[in-house]
C-alpha cells in the first residue's frame, strides 16, 4: 500500500542506499513506545484573509494518543475538538505545526498517500453518516469498495463485522429501519471494515439516550480489549470520557487546558474549564438550600462545610466513622456519592461540623494523618 | 373532421412528439448530468474546486434557460443546420428541444446533489475515497431518486417544449393542435390534441413517481 511506502520513506529518512546498512531498531515508527498519535505545537486558523483577522480554532496543541488506550477529548462546543479530530486524518490541514500519525506527518503527505492512511484510521460519526440507499452490509462493505477489494472478500469481511457489533440479522436492513444505537454499530462495523489501527470517534454517543449510549461505550471498550484498537474519541460528555478513557485532555478555546490520566484529572482538577465540566459529573453537588446560605467567612456559632474525597488507598477505609471520634463533635453528612472513574473508585462526602478553631484543628490534624484529601466550600449556620 | 383520419393524424403525430422528446431527453439528459454534478462539486473548497469554471458555465446555463425556447428555436438555426443538414422537419427540431434540455436538467441535477448531507461526504473521504468514487458510489447513488424525479419534470417540460417546434416544421401534437384545432377551427381536433397530451404527462410523471420510490430507502419501513 502507497501509505506504507511512504511510512517506510519518513522512517530510513534518506535514499534506498542505507536501507541495506540500517539497523533493524531504526525504523521509529515501529517502537510501540512511540505515541500513535502526537500533536506537535499545532495551529489551526481559519479565513485571515485580505485584512480580517481570521479565527484561531486551535492554538499550540501539544499532544499525544498513547498506543492501544481510549483517550479522550473533552471541550465545550467550539473549544476546537471537532477540528482537532480531522487534522489526525487529515480531513484538515493543520496551519502550523505537524500531526503525526505512527511516524507519518500527514501535513506531509500526497492525496494518494492520504488516502492510504485514511484507509488505516476509521472513523465514526455524531449523526452516523450511513448511506440511506444502502443497506446495513452494504454500508460496511463501502470502504471496502472503495479500497478496490473484489466481492467475495467482501462478503466475507462484512458478515463477522456485523455479528462483532451485534447485528447480524439486520445485515438487509436499511438505515431508515434501524433505531439510532443500530445505526451508530452499523457505523462502528464500516470504520473497522477496513482493519485501522486507529479509530477517531467524532461525538459518537450525543445523538444518543442515556442507555443506548452506555451499550455502545461497552461495545467500544470491548473493541479496544479485543482488537488492541487506539480510539482517540471527542465529546462534550464528561460520562463519556469517565467511562471508558483512560487518558483525556481538556480542550478550552482551542488551548488543551489539562491532560494526563483520566481519574487524576477528575479527582483532582487544576483548571476552572475542567472542573465546570465535572460539576455535573462527578461528586456530589450540594442542594440549592445548602449553596444559596454558604458564606465564605465563618461567623460565631457557625458550622464548616466540608467535601472528602475518597480514592486509593483512603477509598476502603471507615474514616467518616473515625473522623466522627477523632474530633468529638457531631459530624452531619449533607452529600455524597460514590462512583467509578476510568474503573477506578471515587467517593465524595460533603459533611459539615462545628467551625470553632479547636474542632477545626483536631480535623486538619486528622486529615494530615490520613492522607484523606479534603476542600472547605464555606461556612453556614 | 372524419374519425379515422383523425385517428390517422393523432397517431403520427403522437410518434413525432414522442420521437422527439425521446431523443433529445436521452441526449439533452446524458450531456446535462455531468454538468450538473460539476454545478454542484465545484464551488470553492468542494470536491472539484474550480471556482471560476463554475461560475462561467452557471451564466451560461443561467443565459440558456431565460432565453424564450421559441427564440432559441429560430435562433440556433445555423447550429442545427451544421448538425442536422437542415432546419426543418422532426430531425430538426431535435436540436433545439436537446439544447434546452441541458441546462433545465443540469439545474435539477445540481439541486439533487446538494441536497445530500454533507456528511456523507465527509464520512466518504474519511474512508479514502477518492472524488471519482465519491461522485459515483455517494452522490449519485444517494440523489438517484431526486434524479429520476427530475428526469421525469425534464420529460414533462419536453413534451411541453415539443409544442412550440411546428414552427421549424417539427410536426407533433401541438403541431397538430395549432394547425387544425385553431388555425382550421376544428375545436374536436384541438380537443383530441389536449386529452392526449394529458394523459401523455399523467403516463410519464406516474413512472416516474413510481420509479423514484422504488429508490427512496429514506422512509421505507418494512
Amino acid at each position: 500500500m502507497t501509505f506504507s511506502h511512504a511510512a517506510q520513506k519518513a522512517a530510513s529518512g534518506a535514499g534506498p542506499a542505507d536501507v541495506a546498512d540500517r539497523a533493524p531498531t531504526a525504523s521509529p515508527a515501529s517502537t510501540s513506545a512511540a505515541p500513535m498519535v502526537g500533536f506537535e505545537a499545532v495551529t489551526k486558523r481559519y479565513g485571515g484573509a485580505g485584512n480580517q483577522p481570521g479565527f484561531t480554532a486551535l492554538d499550540g496543541i501539544d499532544f499525544a494518543v498513547p498506543r492501544g488506550a481510549i483517550t479522550g477529548i473533552i471541550g465545550r462546543s467550539g473549544a476546537g475538538k471537532s477540528t482537532l479530530i480531522r487534522l489526525v486524518n487529515g480531513l484538515e490541514k493543520a496551519s502550523t505545526g505537524r500531526v503525526v500519525v505512527d511516524g507519518v506527518e500527514v501535513g506531509a503527505l500526497s492525496e494518494g498517500d492520504l488516502r492510504g492512511l485514511r484507509r488505516q484510521v476509521g472513523m465514526i460519526f455524531q449523526h452516523f453518516n450511513l448511506l440511506s440507499s444502502r443497506t446495513a452490509f452494504d454500508n460496511v462493505a463501502l470502504p471496502l469498495e472503495i479500497a478496490g477489494m473484489d466481492r467475495q472478500a467482501i462478503r466475507d469481511k462484512v458478515g463477522p463485522l456485523l455479528d462483532l457489533v451485534g447485528l447480524g440479522d439486520k445485515a438487509n436492513s436499511y438505515p431508515a429501519e434501524l433505531s439510532g444505537g443500530q445505526k451508530q454499530r452499523v457505523g462502528i462495523a464500516r470504520a473497522l471494515a477496513t482493519s485501522p489501527k486507529l479509530l477517531l470517534s467524532d461525538e459518537a454517543t450525543s445523538a444518543l439516550d442515556p442507555e443506548t449510549t452506555q451499550s455502545i461505550l461497552e461495545l467500544l471498550k470491548r473493541i479496544n480489549a479485543d482488537l488492541g484498537l487506539t480510539v482517540l474519541l471527542i465529546t462534550h460528555e464528561m460520562e463519556v470520557v469517565k467511562e471508558i478513557a483512560t487518558d483525556v485532555a481538556v480542550i478550552d478555546k482551542g488551548k488543551i487546558v489539562e491532560q494526563g490520566r483520566t481519574f487524576d484529572v477528575f479527582t483532582r482538577p487544576q483548571h476552572e474549564t475542567t472542573r465546570l465540566l465535572l460539576s455535573s459529573a462527578i461528586g456530589a453537588k450540594l442542594p440549592e438550600w445548602i449553596r444559596s446560605t454558604l458564606k465564605s467567612e465563618a461567623a460565631a456559632g457557625d458550622r464548616v462545610l466540608v467535601r472528602l474525597v475518597f480514592f486509593g488507598a483512603t477509598a476502603f477505609q471507615p474514616l467518616t466513622a473515625r473522623l466522627v471520634a477523632e474530633i468529638g463533635a457531631d459530624v452531619n453528612i449533607l452529600a455524597g456519592t460514590i462512583e467509578e472513574i476510568a474503573g477506578e473508585p471515587y467517593g465524595s462526602l460533603v459533611v459539615s461540623y462545628p467551625a470553632d478553631a479547636d474542632t477545626v484543628e483536631r480535623a486538619n490534624r486528622f486529615y494530615a494523618e490520613t492522607g484523606l484529601s479534603t476542600e472547605v466550600i464555606g461556612y453556614g449556620a | 373532421m372524419a374519425p379515422d383520419l383523425l385517428a390517422s393524424l393523432l397517431f403520427k403525430s403522437l410518434m413525432q412528439t414522442l420521437q422527439m422528446v425521446a431523443i433529445a431527453g436521452v441526449i439533452g439528459s446524458i450531456i446535462g448530468l455531468p454538468i450538473g454534478v460539476f454545478l454542484a462539486t465545484s464551488g470553492k473548497g468542494e470536491l472539484f474546486p474550480a471556482p471560476i469554471a463554475n461560475r462561467i458555465i452557471g451564466l451560461i446555463v443561467n443565459a440558456a434557460r431565460s432565453t424564450p425556447f421559441i427564440i432559441l428555436v429560430v435562433a440556433i438555426i445555423p447550429f442545427t443546420r451544421l448538425v442536422t443538414g437542415t432546419s426543418i422537419g422532426t430531425y430538426a427540431a431535435i436540436v433545439p428541444l436537446t439544447i434546452a434540455t441541458i441546462p433545465f436538467f443540469a439545474r435539477l441535477v445540481e439541486a439533487a446533489i446538494r441536497e445530500i448531507d454533507k456528511g456523507l461526504i465527509e464520512a466518504a473521504r474519511a474512508m479514502g475515497a477518492t472524488p471519482l468514487q465519491i461522485v459515483f458510489k455517494v452522490l449519485l447513488a444517494e440523489a438517484k431518486p431526486a434524479i429520476i424525479l427530475a428526469l421525469t419534470m425534464t420529460m414533462v417540460s419536453l413534451i411541453g417544449y415539443s409544442a412550440m417546434v411546428g414552427a421549424v416544421g417539427g410536426g407533433g401534437l401541438g403541431d397538430l393542435g395549432i394547425r387544425y384545432g385553431y388555425q382550421r377551427f376544428m375545436p374536436e381536433v384541438m380537443l383530441a390534441v389536449v386529452v392526449v397530451l394529458i394523459v401523455l404527462v399523467q403516463l410519464v410523471q406516474s413512472a416516474g413517481d413510481w420509479l423514484a420510490r422504488s429508490f427512496d430507502r429514506r422512509n421505507r419501513k418494512n
